[in-house]
């Protein structure tokens, strides 16, 4: 046991060494986090606003032109061209001159005034995000005009095809209420399945380059020629990589918190313990993929195969109820898939582990499970 | 098995399949090595010595026969060799960007040397490599000569009673060369050390007491470097002639000649009786008008004596 724990310490000491000595990867451990954290900060917003649009107002009247207004002012619009007939809309939503068409018929003014007014309004259908977020828009504004809108989604080539057709005036009225994030801001909602997502990116690669680079270095032989026991030069490798992934993972919280001003709900105590849990679990994976990859090479491929699996399938930004099962299973297998739940869960929502422990439970086993499997994998022998 | 064997492999067999054939890497190996002996596993590149090194520390698998050090299991006992032996990997493989002293202390906790016991035996090993004065030079930052030195004190810090070293004077200057061999003898002579080297020098091979050669996987000879020598059959006569093709295909073809072999612009020639076939052979020589220098007899060293062991077996395998 005094030998164990001495061995344990050494082997410690040495990850720590070659952690805090390569200064060039310390930089990239702190420097890669926060360069994606503010590029996808400012970047990702799923809401689009200022989508070019072309007018062709047949009406010229004050209604059509406080139509315009309305649409312009809410900021979802632009009005990128004024056009003369339908045709040239069409063609420049074809060339991507702009996202919408709009086309207003004669007499608009005194259609609304019958209660029969309708508006024309043409979304370039190859682009989903756009379509949807001017549609949302373009709804909203309609309704208060008590219109007619007509959609069309237009495809190439200048085909299109009406998707619906909705009456302004509408039998009931409903009111919504949104919870957690009132204003519906893209941050609250992307920044804390951001710092999963970054986390795990972190994790991850750090541990899957662990065994397999000493691997190719040729340190693993030498290591393994010694008493060191495979146990033990996992849980060395795990606990350096550790606490420099919770200093990582502190500073880009509170760069969350305090630059974006995403709000922090809840307990700041159960997401570090809960995060602890999310990083031994995410080391856990790396691990087993070093020990599984032949070369470094190799593991930096399978890392890219997780990242690109961790942005679509763990619920970070697609929702997973949507989702087939078997793509929901292989999602399953990412530790940031409970995380994203409960970073949300313990930021935004505020709630407790009332509410978070099946995630809770599911990242204590995943953890127990993964490093096992770790450990098993990293053979006492070289073949 | 006596208590003086320190090493024993009994036809120790390791195959590698990979996705088109099976190559058998180590086949049927037998050796043995006592304490205070040296055994150099003597071979070119890819015979099976970094395999055969290895297997008997238990960081492969083997696939047939047995093997074991100090009475240890190479593949049940692994730990218990670990804790007793000392092993030098043929990459420069301790942690570079710790010092010297660091990686000593570090190899010493890995093998649970107590702290206070610690400062004499590193201070003492420190010396012996001559590497007092770079103790706190990161590792990878020593010369190549100086890397070997530190990965020796290195397996030496917990005393072991057995030694193995895979090409552990690798790339290193002839100089070095030799300070390296002069500490292998001195923990020999002093600690009764048995050590297992492997190297593709032959001159290193001459240092051993022992000597195994190794071919394709197989050993084709052991004994000590004077019997090896001795199972060349014939004397070696040496020669440099002014037409070297054209006086090697004379002499190849004529009676009494054993074996051809070429060393730089000399020819040496083994011949069954050397009075008789040097005036044969310098005979032969004047009527083509081939001139000559240096004609004389030599003894064969481990370099002539492994390649004309070598080239026996391949005629064999030829069948």
């Amino acid at each position: 046991m005094r030998k164990s724990i001495q061995r344990l310490r050494a082997l410690i000491y040495k990850e720590t060494v070659q952690i805090l000595r390569d200064r060039r990867t310390l930089i990239l451990f702190f420097a890669l986090p926060l360069i994606e954290l503010f590029l996808f900060g400012y970047a990702i917003s799923l809401t689009v606003t200022h989508l070019p649009m072309a007018v062709f107002d047949q009406s010229n009247d004050t209604r059509s032109r406080d139509f315009i207004q309305a649409l312009v002012n809410s900021g979802n619009f632009n009005v990128g061209l004024v056009s003369h007939d339908e045709q040239q809309v069409m063609a420049a939503i074809n060339a991507g001159q702009v996202k919408v068409g709009l086309v207003i018929p004669p007499n608009f003014q005194a259609q609304v005034l019958n209660g029969k007014g309708s508006v024309l309004i043409l979304l370039d259908g190859s682009d989903s995000f756009s379509v949807q977020s001017g549609y949302n828009a373009a709804l909203s504004i309609a309704q208060k005009y008590s219109l007619d809108l007509t959609t069309q989604k237009v495809l190439g080539g200048g085909s299109s095809t009406v998707s619906n057709a909705l009456t302004g005036q509408l039998p009931i009225t409903t009111s919504t209420r949104v919870l957690y994030n009132p204003d519906i801001q893209d941050l609250v909602f992307i920044l804390p399945g951001l710092i999963a997502l970054i986390m795990q990116i972190i994790v991850v690669t750090h541990s899957a380059m662990a065994i397999v680079r000493e691997r190719e270095v040729g340190t693993l032989e030498q290591l393994l020629a010694t008493p060191a026991r495979p146990a033990e030069m996992v849980i060395a490798k795990l606990i350096p990589g550790m606490f420099v992934a919770i200093l990582d993972m502190v500073v880009i919280l509170a760069i969350g918190v305090y630059w974006f001003k995403v709000p922090f709900q809840g307990s700041i105590l159960l997401l570090a313990g809960l995060s602890i849990l999310f990083i031994i679990s995410g080391m856990g994976l790396g691990l087993i993929i070093s020990a599984v990859a032949k070369t470094q090479r190799q593991a930096q491929q399978l890392t890219s195969v997780i990242q690109m699996l961790a942005m679509l399938l763990t619920g970070f930004i697609y929702p997973r109820t949507t989702m087939p099962l078997w793509t929901q299973l292989i999602g399953d297998l990412l530790p940031m898939t409970y995380f994203v739940r409960v970073i949300r869960g313990i930021m935004t929502k505020g709630v407790g582990l009332t509410f978070l422990w099946t995630d809770t439970l599911t990242l204590l086993v995943y953890a127990c499970i993964a490093l096992g499997i770790a450990a098993l994998l990293s053979k006492k022998r070289l073949d | 098995m006596t208590n003086e064997i320190a090493i024993s492999s009994q036809a120790l067999v390791k195959r590698f399949t990979g996705q088109a054939r099976t190559v058998t890497a180590v086949d049927s190996l037998s050796f043995e090595v006592k304490h205070g002996e040296t055994f150099g596993l003597i071979g070119p590149d890819g015979a099976g010595k970094s395999t055969t090194t290895r297997l008997i520390l238990g960081l492969l698998r083997r696939d047939g026969g047995a093997s074991s050090v100090l009475g240890y299991d190479s593949m049940r006992d692994v730990y218990e060799i670990r804790e007793r032996t000392g092993y030098i990997a043929q990459q420069f493989a301790l942690p570079g960007d710790m010092t010297v002293l660091e990686n000593m202390r570090f190899f010493a906790d890995l093998h649970g040397i107590p702290r206070k016991q610690q400062k004499s035996s590193i201070a003492e090993l420190l010396k012996f490599a001559g590497l007092t004065e770079f103790s706190a030079r990161p590792a990878g930052r020593l010369s190549g000569g100086m890397k070997k030195k530190l990965a020796l004190a290195c397996s030496l810090i917990h005393r072991p009673q057995v030694v193995l070293m895979d090409e552990p004077t690798l790339g290193v200057d002839p100089v070095t060369r030799r300070e390296f061999w002069n500490l292998l003898g001195n923990l020999r002579a002093e600690q009764g050390l048995a050590i297992f080297v492997c190297t593709p020098y032959m001159d290193e091979a001459e240092r051993c007491n022992q000597v195994g050669l190794i071919y394709k996987g197989r050993l084709i000879a052991q004994g000590t470097p004077a019997s090896i020598k001795k199972m060349v059959p014939g004397h070696l006569l040496e020669f440099k002639p002014d037409q070297f093709v054209h006086a090697r295909e004379l002499v190849t073809g004529m009676a009494g000649v054993l074996e051809l072999q070429t060393y730089g612009a000399m020819l040496h020639v083994f011949v069954d009786e050397i009075q008789r076939r040097q005036g044969e052979i310098e005979q032969a020589l004047s009527a083509q008008s081939i001139t000559w220098s240096g004609m004389r007899v030599i003894q064969p060293r481990m370099e002539e004596a492994f390649i004309s062991l070598v080239k026996r077996q391949e005629a064999v395998d030829e069948g």
